[in-house]
């Protein structure tokens, strides 16, 4: 087994390339690589990408990497699409719309499958963009389809989330049907250039009023009236920008990356930027913790013995928490 | 390692017009429980070579119906060398002369298909050449 983690360190891509398979994988080398690149990490800008299937999320996604590129900063790129759920299999084709990104050194797009990873989508995905943040990318850009519970944790990974909506993809803004409305931090209006995006805007500011209620002054009976702001919050509050793109034209990209700066620069000013990176360091912790206690438990039980409490169980003898009681002790 | 899926990119290089036959091999590699990376039209060898590196396949396979394979399938191989990706396995389908085969499988080419193969076949091939 070469070392891989030098090389990475030092831009080799094939090292970084064989080294994201091994975490994927959540092989031995993988897992005693994130240890070694961990200190490197801490820089870069995750940016998430979500919404669902064919909003435009891929092109999207090129478009943002032209535009960090023109500023010189290195871009790499994570690309979730779902696998199949009966063979494991997967078709994985962001790279398809992300043409325009071949042939730059300051480039690296990585495809990954959403179930293809044994130790947990949200898992692979922040290890991997651990792997790319240790390697010198300055802007990660994680794509994933808003669609489970797994997806939108992998979007919460990321420092700024932006959520992709296009109009006619029926009466629904997707997103809210998919519960990933809430983790935005700026709402994309992609495919700007059809008919119906008036409408998708009105939704979502409709829904946005809903989230993020602002003081309202109104009249009754000739005196004034106030509604309390929303919270007691001292920090300037960030209300989810709305933008328009037209991601095949790049129409609207300007402001796009110019709304995600002023979120990045939020995040500095109010400290949230610290505060995010701490909580999503406390889940990978809780989660690495969670793992390895279950797997402990398992190994220290005698074989047969969570079957015999199961049956005990099962014939009401023992209700789960004692049979849990038990073997928690017996372990 | 027992538990990683066969990735394999699936492109198509030159600049014949559609890609119908490749989506079916890619659906079928699929089925077949690999992870597939399609990659779309009019991929030069440059950007195959690329992409290859950075999805860190197992397999490429590649479609070419225009009669260019024996300029774009040696410089492929050149390049996968030049990245170090010299075990890449790589699979061919296209409409490609018999007096070409012995050629490129002297440059590396696994396994070469005409237009009537079964995405069976290919699938099985493919297996078999990690199974050793
Ligand atoms: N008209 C229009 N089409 C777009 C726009 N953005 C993407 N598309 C097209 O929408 C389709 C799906 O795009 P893709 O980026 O793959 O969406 P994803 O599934 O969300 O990643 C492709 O055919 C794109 O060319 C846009 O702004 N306007
Ligand atoms: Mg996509």
């Amino acid at each position: 087994m070469p070392d891989l983690i030098t090389p990475t360190l030092a831009g080799d891509k094939l090292s970084l390339s064989r080294l994201l398979s091994h975490i994927e994988n959540d092989s031995e080398e993988g897992i005693r690589a994130l240890d070694s690149l961990f200190p490197h990490t801490g820089k870069a800008h995750l940016i998430g990408v979500t919404g669902a299937p064919g909003t435009g999320k891929s092109s999207l996604v090129n478009r943002l990497a032209l535009q960090f590129r023109s500023q010189g900063r290195r871009v790499a790129i994570l690309a979730v699409d779902p696998s199949s759920p009966f063979t494991g299999g997967a078709v994985l084709g962001d790279r398809v719309r992300m043409r325009d990104l071949s042939g730059d050194p300051g480039i690296f797009i990585r495809s990954m499958a959403s179930r293809g990873s044994l130790g947990g989508l949200a898992a692979a995905s922040a290890a991997m963009t651990q792997a790319f943040d240790a390697a010198g990318y300055e802007v990660i850009l994680i794509e994933t389809v808003g669609a489970g519970q797994s997806e939108v944790d992998v979007a919460r990974l990321a420092h700024t989330t932006l959520v992709v909506e296009a109009p006619g993809l029926g009466d629904d803004i997707q997103a809210i049907k998919a519960g990933i409305l809430e983790i935005a931090d700026i709402l994309v209006i992609n495919k700007a250039d059809r008919p119906g995006a008036d409408s998708t805007e009105r939704a979502l500011k409709t829904m946005l009023e809903l989230a993020h209620p602002v003081e309202k002054v109104f009249q009754h009976h000739g005196k004034t009236f106030r509604t309390p702001a929303a919270t007691a919050n001292p920090a300037p509050l960030w209300v989810p920008p709305i933008r328009r793109s037209v991601a095949t034209t790049g129409e609207g990209l300007p402001e796009l990356l110019e709304a995600i700066e002023q979120h990045a620069a939020h995040l500095r000013l109010t400290g949230e930027w610290q505060k995010r990176d701490k909580a999503r360091l406390e889940t990978e912790l809780e989660l690495i913790v969670r793992e390895a206690l279950f797997a402990q438990f398992f190994a220290g039980l005698a074989p047969g013995v969570i079957e015999e409490h199961l049956q005990q169980i099962q014939r009401r003898n023992l209700s789960p928490r004692e049979a849990a009681r038990q073997l928690l002790r017996e372990a | 390692m027992t538990n990683r899926k066969i990735r394999v990119l699936v492109a198509k290089p030159g600049l014949d017009g559609h890609d119908r036959g490749a989506k079916v091999v890619a659906r079928a590699l699929r089925d077949a429980g690999m992870e597939v990376i399609y990659t779309g039209l009019r991929q030069t060898p440059e950007m195959i070579a690329e992409a290859a590196l950075q999805e860190d396949v197992d397999v490429i396979g590649l479609s070419i119906l225009s009669g260019a394979h024996m300029a774009l399938v040696p410089r492929v191989m050149e390049l996968l060398k030049a990245n170090g990706q010299e075990t890449v396995k790589v699979f061919l389908g296209g409409i490609i002369p018999d007096e070409d085969i012995p050629t490129l499988r002297q440059v590396g080419v696994t396994g070469v298909y005409g237009p009537g193969a079964s995405t069976d076949q290919i699938v099985t091939d493919i297996q078999a050449s990690f199974a050793a």
